[in-house]
């Protein structure tokens, strides 16, 4: 599966801890500009690192043993945990016209101008613009969405997503998926998407990668791949997905 | 029938934030009544209201038909038993398992000494671990069969009333599944009464026969759940079901059987 014209190529990409402890092997994949590919798998398969290696942000203790990374984009990482990634002690709209300000070159009056657009485009209340507030001030989808507003203040052509609506309710988790689609639409960035929720990955990607212990160990067209799974691993990810009815309309209004 | 659990304008005050807000809710015997919300909606609180870890400001739970007072008993406090999302909150982890699943029996005296043993093998089996398990100490254990060893102690003392908060919450996929699996096995084999709080509205369609919706402290929706699933009766429940992230196909092979 090689895009033409890739922007992101993985070549046996492997990491391993200090010790020697391999975490994850041979991991190839590439991503044409615009498109959007989510990584799948359970927890501890390796998802997060991956997707850290293409920041070059691999956490202490854990090297990459092999394999070439290959872009020529930049890429920025929204999180799971937006609180965590946001500085407690400094209000939002300042945290990002910060961002704005060292990443886009431009004027302290010029980054406070276009920080206000992202919060716009972020669909973030009105009143940030008169009162600044602290990110514990706000609740975790908004945290979110200041996360997503720094990331695409770097102007990224592909942005790397570590599950971020896991942390968050469904109805906000849908509101953010929704902001993220918008955006893609608009801005036309590439996207690898790490999730552990199936149907996530697969409204939001049109390839699918399933990660287990470190490797791909099956990938393909989202849709196929769910239809026609390969791999045991693969089947057994679509058979936990809990069905619920469909919902008749009309009902509860 | 009695209702084996009765709630009655509860309320749950932490300062000035009310956190339940005149909650009433009936459980009959031998169902499981799923509580779906958002986070911070209050759902832990009432949970542990019930299990009287808190005390209400106002009203109170009944249990059949003993109202339960700020002092427990001994005998009342074995007949609610919680799990809870993570499970190391109930295991000790310098207790072996076997110290973790006699400690119940013989305080409750639920059977004599000469019986434990053989009790604590049965109480594994129950939850599909192997009684080699008893010698081992819980660390040495992953978290779905941590959560399983958690169940095991609840179930240990012969409760009439199990409360799971958010039970698989912490779980892969795939060892949720497997962890509904055996909820439901154990709600038919020990017709339990269970108060089954999830966020998760999958989770809540696998296990509950009733569901009750709450948000902001308050009960907004209760239903039986076939009726909730298609017909909702409020827009608050219809938001939430419609923003659950659907498969693009449709799945034949899912759901607990
Ligand atoms: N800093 C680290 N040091 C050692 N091992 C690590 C480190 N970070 C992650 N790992 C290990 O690498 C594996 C993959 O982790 P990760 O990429 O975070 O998984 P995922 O995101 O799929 O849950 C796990 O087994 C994890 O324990
Ligand atoms: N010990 C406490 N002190 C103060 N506020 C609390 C405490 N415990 C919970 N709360 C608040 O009460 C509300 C309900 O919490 P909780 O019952 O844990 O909700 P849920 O389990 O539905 O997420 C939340 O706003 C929470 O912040
Ligand atoms: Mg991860
Ligand atoms: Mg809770």
């Amino acid at each position: 599966m090689m895009a033409t014209n890739p922007i992101l190529e993985i070549e046996n990409l492997s990491l391993a801890t200090s010790a020697g402890k391999s975490l994850v092997t041979n991991v190839n994949f590439s991503l044409g500009k615009g498109e959007s590919l989510g990584l799948v798998g359970e927890s501890g398969s390796g998802k997060s690192l991956t997707l850290r290696s293409i920041l070059g942000l691999l956490p202490r203790g854990v090297e990459q043993v092999g394999g070439a990374i290959r872009s020529d984009v930049r890429s920025a990482m929204i999180f799971q945990d937006p609180r965590g990634a946001l500085d407690p002690l400094c209000p939002v709209v300042r945290q990002l016209a910060e961002v704005v300000y060292y990443r886009q070159n431009v004027s302290r009056k010029a980054s406070r101008t276009i920080a206000l657009e992202l919060l716009e485009m972020l669909g973030l209340p009105d009143s940030l613009k008169q009162k600044d507030r602290y990110p514990s001030q706000l609740s975790g989808g908004q945290c979110q969405r200041i996360v997503i507003a720094m990331a695409l203040a770097c102007k990224p052509g592909i942005l790397l997503c570590d599950e971020p609506t896991t942390a968050l309710d469904v109805t906000v988790q849908k509101q953010i998926i929704d902001t993220i689609t918008r955006l893609q639409q608009e801005l036309g960035f590439a996207m690898v998407f790490v999730t552990h929720n199936l149907a996530i990955a697969s409204t939001m990607c049109s390839t699918l990668c399933v990660m287990k212990e470190g490797q791909i160990v099956e990938r393909g067209e989202s849709l196929s791949l769910l239809q026609n799974p390969q791999h045991s691993y693969t089947q057994m990810l679509i058979h936990s997905v809990l069905p619920l009815p469909e919902l008749e309309r009309g009902a509860g209004v | 029938m009695k209702t084996a659990l009765q709630i009655e304008d509860l309320t749950v005050k932490y300062g000035e934030f009310t956190a339940l807000d005149k909650v009433s809710l009936a459980i009959q015997p031998h169902t499981t009544l799923g509580l779906v919300g958002e986070s911070g909606s209050g759902k832990s609180t009432l949970a542990r209201v019930i299990a009287g870890l808190i005390a209400p400001s106002d009203g109170q739970v009944l249990l059949g038909s003993q109202v339960l007072g700020k002092k427990r008993s001994r005998e009342q406090h074995k007949d609610i038993q919680m799990i809870f999302q993570n499970p190391d909150s109930s295991l000790n982890p310098k207790h072996t398992i076997r110290q973790i699943l006699s400690e119940g029996l013989l305080f409750h005296k639920v059977v004599d000494r000469a019986g434990v043993e053989q009790r604590c093998k049965e109480l594994l089996d129950r939850v599909h671990l192997d009684e080699r398990a008893l010698g081992r100490y819980p660390h040495q254990f992953s978290g779905g069969q941590r959560q399983r060893i958690a169940i095991a102690r609840a179930l240990s003392v012969e409760p009439s009333v199990i409360i799971a908060d958010e039970p698989t919450s912490a779980l892969d996929v795939s060892v949720q599944r497997s962890m509904l699996e055996l909820f439901s096995t154990l709600k038919s084999e020990l017709n339990l009464t269970m108060l089954f709080i999830s966020h998760d509205l999958g989770v809540i369609h696998a296990i509950s026969d009733i569901v009750a919706v709450m948000k902001q402290g308050q009960l907004v929706e209760v239903n039986p759940k076939d009726q909730f699933f298609s017909r909702p009766e409020t827009s608050y429940s219809r938001e939430l079901l419609s923003a659950v992230p659907k498969m693009p196909i449709s799945i034949t092979t899912g759901g607990l059987s």
